[in-house]
């Protein structure tokens, strides 16, 4: 493993499968994620999305294929081997996961005094930089408590670049965000991926949104990639699960109600029972 | 009722105990003294000690009031109520010091711990650590792990110091008796090695054992606020009772 990659590195999931609690989650799942550029992963809840990056991080292992970052397999590593490709892995979690007994500045210089021996000057200025690029450089003595769940996570935005990461992955970045937050976080996406080249990837449901930051979209159902490329051939798309996700719609084929016996036939056999 | 369940509900604590066992194993095999486990482990002391003096202190002193006023009472029947500071510094060095302190230890920073580690879990701040390619067990389980092992024997000190104090309110100011005989019975009878030392003994197995308990718990609870509830309850429960067989143990050994 090297030690940091010379370019943007790729991704790729080769045929992957894999089962969670006795459940198919991914079937014989193929995806390549293009080095430098934004990729959205997206598809209804529960197809895999959160699978995918954890298997990309390692924190899970595919029972069957290959899981490649710039060529090294994922799923072949040693705990020592995975630590060194995490520290080129910055993570956006779903609730930011900031450390709440610790303040903002301490939450991103975390990784830096963990796995840097800079001085502490020097820790200071990049941490102040970070949060200048995020926005909340003022809110550097404040709490997580004491900040809004927008902030909180562009201040893990600010902690997942701490170490200037060569892949940046976000777990649902828009989820629950007011317009102005939602805006400030696609931009922030997009200019960090400009500015550094990383290979981000997205998982996200806002469909909406995508064409705005994204260079390159998968949908996924079914444990199975459904429909891949630009975000307006996605669009263009004619795939019925495609359209009934672009356009919102109940009816198609991820069903808006979980399977159960009939409705009337349930409601008579509870009467007849009483 | 579940009856698959139920013939296996009995081995719950065995089971609890393997896992336990093999959680300090991997906790111990992955200890590393850095310069950040150093501050994280004197600001748990901090959290788990400095945070329990009020009800160590107000329990210290009311355990030593009450204890002695049972023992004054019961020795006055025999005339031998000059006897009372031996009985207390006995008692409290030897079982009550550490059992209770551990107790209350359990109670408050041992649910503290638990429920923390929980929240953490639940909140994914024990993933975020991973992905950091920083070891959860190094950075949160270690350094509660120690404090616990630090802490627990000071407070056991300040308690026994409290008891005694309420011992000497009760004995001295409340009963009028001879302050010069109540501190000289106490420094005759009581061995620096043979009670002190094997009390305090005690009180570092009984930290080891009171913060294990609480970092495991909340390191295995169900990442949901039922499962922080019921870890935090188990804390309680497991502390408790396997301090008093842990007392018996030792005291069996040592006397």
């Amino acid at each position: 493993m090297k030690e940091a990659f010379a370019n943007s590195p790729s991704i790729t999931l080769k045929r992957v499968s894999i089962e969670l609690g006795g459940r198919p989650i991914l079937e014989d799942f193929s995806l390549e994620i293009p080095a430098g550029k934004v990729t959205a992963v997206m598809g209804p809840s529960g197809a895999g999305k959160t699978t995918v990056m954890r298997l990309i991080t390692g924190q899970l292992t595919p029972d069957e294929g290959e899981v490649l970052v710039d060529s090294e397999r994922v799923d072949q590593m040693t705990s020592r081997q995975l630590n060194r490709l995490r520290r080129n892995i910055g993570v956006l979690l779903q609730n930011g996961a900031l450390f709440t007994d610790l303040n903002c500045f301490d939450n991103v210089a975390l990784p830096l005094r963990e796995h840097t021996a800079l001085p502490e000057s020097l820790i200071r200025r990049l941490v102040l930089l970070k949060l200048q690029t995020v926005g909340l450089r003022g809110a550097a003595e404040m709490y997580p408590r004491e900040l809004s769940g927008g902030m909180n996570r562009r201040i893990a935005m600010a902690r997942a670049m701490a170490l200037d990461p060569a892949i940046i992955l976000y777990d649902e970045p828009f989820a629950g965000l007011d317009p102005i937050s939602l805006g400030v976080s696609l931009r922030l996406i997009r200019d960090i991926n400009q500015a550094v080249r990383t290979t981000s990837v997205v998982i996200t449901h806002d469909v909406g949104e995508v064409a705005r930051f994204a260079d390159y979209c998968c949908i996924i159902s079914e444990g199975r990639v459904v429909a891949e490329g630009g975000p307006e051939t996605l669009a263009d798309s004619s795939h019925e699960l495609v359209q009934q996700f672009v356009n919102g719609s109940p009816d198609g084929p991820v069903a808006f109600h979980y399977p159960a016996a009939d409705l009337t036939e349930e409601m008579l056999t509870e009467e007849s029972g009483r | 009722m579940n009856s698959a369940s139920t013939p296996t509900r009995w081995l719950d604590p065995i089971r609890h105990l393997g896992r336990a066992g093999l959680f300090l194993l991997t906790a111990i095999s992955r200890m590393r003294l850095t310069r950040l486990q150093a501050g994280e482990t004197l600001r748990q002391i901090y959290f788990a000690g400095v945070r329990s003096l009020v009800i160590i202190v107000t329990g210290g002193f009311f355990v030593g009031l009450v204890l002695t006023l049972q023992t004054y009472d019961t020795l006055s029947r025999f005339g031998a109520a000059d006897a009372v500071s031996t009985v207390l510094a006995l008692s409290l060095f030897r079982e009550l010091g550490p059992v209770l302190t551990t107790l209350l230890f359990a109670g408050r920073a041992g649910t503290s711990i638990t429920a923390e580690i929980g929240l953490m879990r639940a909140t994914e701040q024990l993933d975020a650590l991973d992905l950091m390619a920083i070891d959860p067990m190094e950075r949160i389980v270690q350094p509660r792990l120690l404090a616990g092992i630090v802490a627990v024997p000071a407070l056991v000190l300040i308690f026994n110091v409290c008891a005694i104090l309420g011992g000497v309110v009760f004995a001295v100011f409340m009963m009028g008796s001879d302050p010069i005989t109540f501190w000289a019975n106490m420094q005759a009878t009581v061995e620096l090695w043979r009670d002190f030392g094997h009390g305090m003994l005690k009180a570092v197995a009984f930290g080891f054992l009171a913060s294990w308990l609480a970092v495991y718990f909340g390191w295995t609870a169900r990442p949901t606020s039922e499962g922080v509830a019921l870890a935090t309850t188990q804390t309680v429960i497991a502390t408790a009772i396997s301090v008093l067989i842990l007392d018996f143990v030792l005291s069996a050994f040592m006397l």
